[in-house]
């Protein structure tokens, strides 16, 4: 397992968003952690991240426990829901920051730069600021920056959630694409089931702060361990789906 | 309106005063009532006529009355110049002292949440709703002889009252909410996203506030700076009462014209007055110049 929660419990003013959260992701699988708003999925995110602490439990990365490491130094690259680019930076200067702050060379990052503007087809878009990019354009800049200094684990805060419905089914697409290319291990959160099943290895059902079912989109569809999971799946709609592909 | 323009459009209306003031002078829409719009021009500029312009010219027909040579006396006397320079001495200090104050407390309030964020914010503007006359004498009875601090003062022979110490201590103490005051609604409206996603990165707390969160506040910044140092150089009533009125050594420009004042001397009061009304107008330009180079 690349990375691994081991009865993590998280508590906000009283909420409690973690309940004895276990569960593990092997390297270079895409895994979704998908359940309703409110069930703690963006807090297992945050935490994995370094940028909520855990009361209590382990989180290890590599075999590693990095509870007590800076998201800085876990070997991560992270997504926000709104991407959060750099807004007075060009795309191409949102790219290269991870790498300034490491103080690589200035070639070495010029190169790795136009690297990652190739893969995410803007090319000649570097020069442009975020605000004068589309919705998909900036989810790639912010999946370019993330990546830009190689990191071990990607983890993306529901990254479709600011792209309207005709786009978001391509770029969902494109993603798994990408992720498969580069071959990072990413754990990504999202409410729409279609999303976590068309595009994950494996899916974390999440409830009330607990976790429901771990398994893969099949298994989860045809085999639902709990009654929650039983509501919450359409499974016609999956194996409509599943016909399709 | 989605919800997304309809979320641009209320950031872009309360992230900033700037953008605000440009709001108001440029309105989308005419009346169809060019009657009601005449009316309103006559009241503003007949308001503003009897406020501003009338007691503008005063001045410096005034400070002029008795030629050039007598406005030059007044203007360059020893106690006048001074007054200048104690003026803007508390200035400059309030400035640094609230701009430093201003960005920390700003930044603590809009990206960090804590028990007591709410009266910390409510506190930081007392300022704003104290007379000044108050905050002068909240300085005497702290630092005075009789005050709390008085004997440890005396102990080790600091004077705070009726000199120069105190002079800008109240000169901050009037004007420390305005630069928090204009940075506090911006950099909340920023969020910390991307701050966050800079730590991720591994930038450290000063590269972070550099890259990120300055260019986002600079014209902010600007704006209260100006309107911190306009208050500063005006002040009159926390510092009447703190200064002790010393000749030459704890008068500002406002306490030196209403001395020279009270001594029938009017022509210099007026000369003296002059002085204030040109740091405002460069102050005033300054301000423009913000505004013109934000949009």
């Amino acid at each position: 397992m690349y990375v691994e929660m081991k009865h993590i419990t998280k508590t906000f003013d009283g909420f409690q968003a973690s309940r004895d959260v276990n569960f593990g992701v092997e390297k270079g699988h895409l895994a979704a952690l998908l359940g309703p708003s409110g069930s703690g999925k963006t807090t297992i995110l945050r935490m994995i991240a370094g940028l909520d602490r855990p009361d209590s439990g382990d989180i290890l990365i590599n075999g590693a426990r990095v509870n007590d490491l800076p998201g800085s130094k876990r070997g991560i690259g992270f997504v926000f829901q709104n991407y959060a680019l750099f807004r007075y930076m060009t795309v191409a200067d949102n790219i290269a920051f991870g790498l300034e702050v490491q103080k690589k060379s200035k070639g070495e990052i010029k190169s790795r730069v136009e690297e990652l503007l190739e893969l995410i087809s803007m090319k000649d878009l570097g020069k442009r600021y975020p605000h004068q990019l589309s919705g998909g354009q900036r989810q790639r800049v912010a999946f370019a920056r993330a990546l830009a200094p190689n990191p071990q684990l990607l983890l993306l805060d529901e990254p479709f959630a600011a792209i309207d419905a005709k786009v978001r089914r391509e770029l969902r697409t494109w993603l798994r694409e990408m992720i498969e290319r580069v071959g990072v291990t990413s754990i990504f959160v999202t409410h729409d089931q279609e999303e976590a099943m068309e595009v994950a290895d494996m899916v974390i059902i999440t409830n009330q702060g607990r976790v429901e079912q771990i398994g893969s989109p099949e298994e989860i569809c045809l085999h639902p361990q709990t009654d929650f999971v039983k509501d919450f799946i359409d499974a016609e709609r999956f194996e409509a789906l599943m016909a399709i592909h | 309106m989605s919800e997304k323009t309809k979320k641009a459009y209320e950031t872009e209306e309360t992230a900033d005063g700037l953008h605000s003031i440009q709001k108001v002078i440029e309105p989308p829409h005419e009346s169809s009532r060019p009657i009601i719009k005449y009316l309103l021009i006559g009241v503003c500029v007949l308001f503003l006529a009897v406020m501003l312009v009338i007691p503008l010219i005063v001045v410096a027909v005034n400070a002029f009355s008795d030629g050039w040579a007598a406005y030059q006396k007044a203007v360059m006397d020893e106690y006048t110049l001074k007054a200048l320079w104690l003026t803007l001495l508390a200035t400059v200090s309030a400035v640094v002292v609230n701009t430093i104050f201003g960005i920390f407390a700003a930044y603590l309030l809009s990206k960090f949440y804590f028990k007591g964020r709410q009266v910390l914010a409510t506190l930081i503007d007392i300022p704003f709703s104290i007379s000044p006359v108050i905050a002068g004498l909240v300085f005497i009875l702290t630092f005075g002889n009789i005050g709390w601090m008085g004997d440890f003062l005396k102990a080790h022979d600091i004077k705070i009252v009726f000199a120069v110490p105190g002079v800008i201590l109240a000169t901050i103490f009037v004007t420390f909410p305005f630069v928090f005051r204009e940075l506090f609604p911006v950099m909340n409206a920023q969020g910390k996203d991307e701050e966050e996603a800079a730590a991720l990165m591994g930038a450290n707390g000063f590269t972070i506030f550099r890259r990120i969160t300055f260019p986002h506040i600079k014209w902010a910044l600007l704006y209260g700076v100006i309107l911190c140092t306009a208050r500063a150089m005006g002040e009159f009533g926390a510092v009447s009462v703190i200064s002790g009125h010393l000749r030459g050594k704890t008068n500002t420009l406002p306490l030196h014209v209403e001395i020279l004042y009270n001594e029938f001397n009017t022509t210099a009061a007026f000369a003296v007055s002059s002085l204030l009304v040109i740091l405002a107008v460069l102050i005033l330009i300054a301000r423009n110049i913000v505004e013109w180079k934000k949009k």
